[in-house]
């Protein structure tokens, strides 16, 4: 292989601006990047990989796009599903900062609400959820009040 | 100007409820006054409930506002589908304040924030009832002199009950103890239990509703046990029978014992209770109206009461 092959093949992967997601869980790979609306970016280049070798994790899913960089709040939400998720912003080919997601105070339209008797179940309108504990990932409804454990949480 | 509602006693601080406590009692001494002359109030029962609405059309009148609405939600569009949302906002056209009742739980809240008018809460699901709390708070305070330090005990459905889980928030501001009496498939839930824990409450859970407990009440708070809440017929028979409060039961209790219930009342205060000075169901009930009138002044941003 060629030098000038091979650095167009690495140039496939590589981003020259944009964001790449790095270690998230297998499973949980398209649930990201359906919760980041990815299929809305009409002219970005995104690569999605998944299933690659990892030493942290054994296995993990990659995302890259390109000319993208996210808001805090549109980030923090895969923080429910892939708390371990690294981001990292890249600008002319450098990591210029690698941030790891962190659960935001407030879940508006992620969540749905587990109480079939909540008025989020029964009207169209976006849930809300107030974070109530950060460590544990317990969350509560704004509305029925009703409290979520981590584990009972249902991403919409 | 931000708008007022009343969705949940959580909201209110404890200089808020006693606000309200001293409004009502300006209210019990003179209960008919024009402060909401030429005022609208919408009362919208999604659910029935005859009790609350008589109490709260009853607060508005002796204000001398006037009261549209409905109290069967099939006669409305909502049976045809109309979402909450613009029943309130068609709602909120005409009215200066809306009253509502909901079968579904968070339905006050979203009101209000939908409205752009005052929203009180007169039940969502299973969820708040906020104005019951208050009568119940300005019960307690009437027939004991205070709030501070009294002990507190509730009995029947402790799952369920939203009563008794609003009274435990709205009394947490006094320093109170509690005793809890259910049966195991009733008892309190962890939330209300951690909620004590957290604000340093004392509590004991009973499965007996004994004499012994009694006597050392202060306030005996009784709640129905409802069979739908069962899934097996004979233990809601056994349970049934086993909390109800008998006159005899209540020979030895304090002289400030007082017996409160949100009413209504199936069996579980036996009839030969009511002619007990130390029964005061009824009297809590018409304390609704003071703590209503209230409520409605403070929600309307109607002060300077005398």
């Amino acid at each position: 292989m060629s030098s000038t092959q091979k650095k167009r093949e690495m140039q496939v992967a590589a981003l020259e601006n944009g964001t790449a997601i790095d270690h998230i869980p297998p499973r949980q790979l398209f649930k990201v990047a359906h919760l980041l609306e990815l299929e809305k970016l009409d002219t970005n280049t995104i690569t999605i990989g998944n299933n690659f070798p990892s030493r942290k994790m054994g296995r993990k899913g990659v995302i890259k796009i390109a000319d993208k960089f996210f808001e805090e709040n549109e980030i923090n939400r895969i923080a429910l599903i892939a708390p371990n998720v690294v981001l990292n912003e890249i600008r002319d080919y450098e990591v210029t900062r690698k941030q790891p997601v962190s659960l935001p105070g407030e879940l508006i339209g992620i969540v749905k609400c587990n109480n079939p008797k909540c008025i989020t179940n029964n009207e169209p309108m976006p849930t809300r959820f107030t974070v109530i504990n950060k460590e544990s990932g317990a969350i509560k409804c704004h509305y029925c009040e009703r409290k979520i454990n981590k584990e009972e949480i249902i991403v919409k | 100007m931000k708008i007022k509602s009343l969705v949940s006693i959580h909201q209110y601080s404890k200089d808020d409820i006693l606000c309200i406590l001293e409004n009502a009692a300006r209210f019990e001494a003179s209960p008919n006054r024009n402060l909401m002359e030429g005022r609208v109030a919408a009362t919208l029962f999604f659910e029935p409930s005859t009790r609350t609405r008589l109490s709260f059309e009853t607060a508005v009148n002796r204000l001398g506002g006037r009261v549209i609405g409905f109290q069967d939600a099939s006669t409305t569009s909502s049976s045809k589908g109309e979402t909450l949302k613009d029943t309130i906002l068609m709602v909120s056209n005409y009215a200066d304040l809306i009253i509502m009742r909901h079968h579904l739980e968070g339905a006050a809240r979203y009101a209000s924030e939908v409205a752009g008018i005052p929203v009180i809460n007169a039940g969502d699901g299973a969820n708040q009832h906020p104005s019951q709390t208050l009568l119940d708070l300005y019960s307690i305070q009437k027939t004991q002199g205070r709030l501070d330090n009294l002990t507190i005990t509730l009995v029947g459905d402790l799952r369920y009950g939203r009563t008794v889980h609003s009274l435990i928030a709205g009394m947490s501001h006094f320093k109170p103890s509690f005793h809890f009496v259910a049966p195991d498939e009733m008892r309190m839930p962890d939330e209300q239990k951690s909620f004590c824990d957290n604000l340093g409450i004392p509590y004991t859970e009973h499965t007996d509703f004994t004499e012994d407990i009694i006597n050392r009440s202060d306030i005996l708070y009784m709640t129905r046990v409802q069979r739908e809440r069962f899934t097996d017929p004979e233990e809601y028979e056994r349970v049934k029978n086993v909390y109800i409060l008998r006159r005899s039961m209540i020979g030895q209790s304090k002289s400030n014992l007082r017996i409160l219930h949100p009413l209504p009342r199936v069996n579980e205060i036996a009839s030969d209770v009511d002619d007990s000075p130390k029964a005061y169901f009824i009297q809590q009930a018409r304390n609704g109206l003071f703590a209503r009138q209230a409520i409605i002044c403070d929600v309307l941003g109607i002060n300077h009461l005398i």
